[in-house]
């Protein structure tokens, strides 16, 4: 027994001869990678197989680059160190495990982070103090109106969520084909917010009055004999349009996560506050909704930061006209239409002081719950 | 961590949904036919966005702009009120087609560098020990909470002085570096779990820790390599933000929704095209919404935690 485990260690250590040819392999890696990227940048290099060819080509390469390069980078590395006497490689090679994690989350996320609170500060014009930003933020009238349309998000979309998810998860419970009526709930979730603003803007159509409304509200409207309502255009009614859109994205979410909280309370707990007498709408209230309440606010907290961040509803379909706008909108026409990068970074730290009280409540809840970190 | 609960794991709360399932007839008969009736308007009141979309898509240019898609259904099988002329226009002349295959070359390497990325790191992080190993483990969850609009300009810069911008390989990093915390996460905690025993008899039976990794610990975790990929797959395809800001908005590159804003912008009156236009940008996620419909609900609860 003790002979065929040393034999198999015996066959499974590298032979010298496997050095060259991890070091022939490696280099031919690194050569087809460079090649690799210097046809996807050129300009001309695809151009014999024409725009459909030149195209599907070009898939093709950036695609076996990234998916194969990330695993030659591995299996290289490793051989390399493998090739160190085994006791520099055993210490080794959790960095080698890590590392590259450890350096792209680096330089794509800590140093620009710090990069952006630093700029935040020092950015501002000649002679200003270094809150500059910071005080324009809140003092500037375009900016101030973005917070304060935040705020009204804030206020009413998780909570509108929420409740529609709360009312629906209690009652797909009842129903027989739950989880079919659960996916059209759930669907919104997996269209992309450009998407769903091109679907709300056609809800939202406006025509004058006397056209045909192609817009399922406004037909509805001049159906009952009202005029038809520029919905995205007209001051506050627009930021209430904007908010139904995400509402209608972040309900299936809630739903899910509360319908499988619902499911966990205790049958018996129920039964017993019937026997006691009370109706449906009381068990509900108070026997199911207090079981459940972490899982409320987990709901609450998560929609509540999305929120905070919305961007592509708002860019798509008003970019921030009429009143519209909020933070995170603003942060990116001022960093990219603007060039004002001093703004950005100001407008960039204001989101993660907003987040980051949302994100505390959910980590203690989440620890209350026993779950999580 | 949310999945968890909401996904009931074959614990007790998997024993109470059986028994809720069960006994439900019972506990709703009184108000059975009101919840019957709710459910269905609120399930009717979701699908109508979706579904004036998706007729309207299918129909000629003058009937959009001139009559509401709901006026298809006083002859629902009239087929010649139907044509695939709006879906032929947006993919050759609207660039649909290119934006198309630039999605699916930015998302497949947006996908699978992260998820490598993070399942070596998860994986040492696991069941290596070394040095600064809880220091850099705290490190790296502490970032989920980072929201990436904090990484945007310092990035841009840096793109800018190493002509990153515009590129496919740009956007791929940017991907990868805001996916990795959450990749990390997630597949650290399904692979801390592994049992012990099965690296120790790995000693024997392949010679390194790589081969460990790459024959045991990968298959092992395809339920939670399976979870991040598809909700990370579903970010990058759906995600504007980044696209915009590292790829922009030239037709070479430009991703389907941003090429989708873009005929927002330029032809915003003219539904038959924004609607098709739309329908597009919406497939794949769609297919992957309906085939994997119970690793996209983990997906999305498991990613909803993302900063």
């Amino acid at each position: 027994m003790a002979e065929a485990v040393e034999a198999r260690l015996e066959a499974n250590r590298r032979p010298r001869w496997t050095i060259g040819r991890d070091i022939s392999v490696a280099a031919a890696v690194v050569v087809l990678i460079w090649l690799g990227l210097r046809v996807l940048r050129s300009e001309t290099a695809l151009d014999a197989l024409g725009p459909f060819g030149g195209k599907l080509v070009q898939a093709l390469i950036g695609i076996v680059l990234g998916v194969v390069g990330i695993w030659a980078l591995f299996v290289v590395a490793n051989s390399l160190v493998e090739l160190l006497p085994a006791r520099a490689t055993s210490v080794l090679r959790p960095y080698l495990f890590v590392g590259p994690a450890i350096a792209v989350v680096s330089i794509f996320l800590v140093a620009p982070a710090i990069g952006t609170i630093i700029q935040s500060v020092t950015e501002v014009p000649e002679g200003e103090g270094p809150f500059y930003n910071f005080v324009q933020a809140f003092t500037d009238p375009a900016l101030q109106l973005a917070l304060r349309n935040n705020a009204i998000w804030l206020i009413l979309a998780p909570a509108g969520a929420l409740l529609i998810g709360l009312v629906f998860a209690a009652l797909v419970d009842r129903v027989k084909r739950e989880s079919l009526a659960k996916a059209f709930i759930f669907l919104p979730l997996c269209i992309s917010g450009a998407g769903v603003a091109v679907i709300w803007r056609f809800i939202y159509e406006w025509r004058p009055p006397g056209q045909p409304q192609i817009g399922i509200l406004n037909a509805i409207v001049t159906g009952f004999g009202g005029e038809p309502v520029p919905w995205l255009q007209e001051i506050p009614i627009n930021t209430l349009a904007l908010i139904v859109a995400f509402i209608w994205i972040q309900t299936g979410f809630a739903m899910v996560i509360l319908s499988a909280a619902i499911k966990g309370v205790p049958i018996e707990l129920m039964e017993a506050a019937r026997i006691d007498g009370a109706g449906e709408l009381q068990t509900f209230l108070r026997i199911v909704l207090p079981s459940i309440r972490g899982s409320v606010i987990t709901v609450f907290t998560l929609s509540a930061i999305a929120v905070l961040k919305v961007f592509d509803i708002v860019y798509v379909t008003t970019n921030g006209n009429f009143e519209t706008d909020v933070i995170a909108n603003r942060m990116f026409n001022e960093m990219f239409r603007f060039r004002n990068f001093g703004f950005a970074t100001a407008l960039a730290v204001v989101l993660l002081l907003a987040v980051f009280p949302i994100i505390v409540i959910n980590v203690r809840n989440l620890r209350r719950q026993g779950i999580g970190a | 961590m949310t999945a968890e609960t909401a996904e009931g794991f074959p614990t007790k709360t998997g024993e109470a949904t059986t028994v809720a399932t069960t006994t439900a007839p019972q506990r709703g008969q009184s108000s059975g036919w009101l919840a019957k009736v709710l459910v269905l308007i609120i399930g009717v009141a979701w699908t109508i966005p979706t579904a004036g979309v998706f007729v309207s898509s299918f129909r000629a240019e003058v009937d959009v702009s001139s009559s509401g898609w709901w006026t298809v259904f006083a002859h629902p099988f009239d087929f010649t009120q139907y044509t695939l002329a709006n879906y032929s226009r947006v993919l050759t002349a609207e660039d649909m087609f290119e934006a198309f295959v630039n999605s699916l070359i930015v998302t497949i390497p947006a996908t699978v560098i992260p998820i490598t990325l993070a399942a070596f790191a998860a994986y040492a992080f696991a069941w290596t020990r070394f040095r600064g190993r809880s220091f850099l483990f705290a490190v790296v969850v502490g970032l989920l909470v980072i929201p990436l609009q904090m990484s945007l300009v310092p990035l841009l810069r840096l793109y800018g002085n190493y002509d990153l911008t515009g590129t496919f390989v740009g956007v791929w990093l940017a991907h990868a570096g805001f996916g990795l915390p959450l990749a990390i996460y997630i597949l650290y905690n399904y692979i801390s779990q592994l049992p012990k025993d099965i690296f120790e008899s790995a000693h024997i039976d392949v010679a390194t820790p790589f081969t460990a990794f790459t024959r045991l610990v990968i298959p092992l975790s395809y339920p939670a390599l399976a979870a991040f990929a598809i909700f990370q797959f579903l970010w990058v395809w759906n995600d504007l933000l980044v696209s915009l800001v590292f790829l922009g908005t030239n037709p070479d590159i430009a991703v389907l929704t941003v090429s989708l804003a873009q005929l927002v912008g330029s032809r915003g009156q003219a539904w038959h095209l924004l609607t098709a236009g739309a329908f597009v940008s919406m497939i794949i996620p769609l297919i992957v919404f309906l085939t994997l419909q119970r690793f996209f609900v983990r997906g999305i609860l498991a990613g909803s935690v993302k900063g």
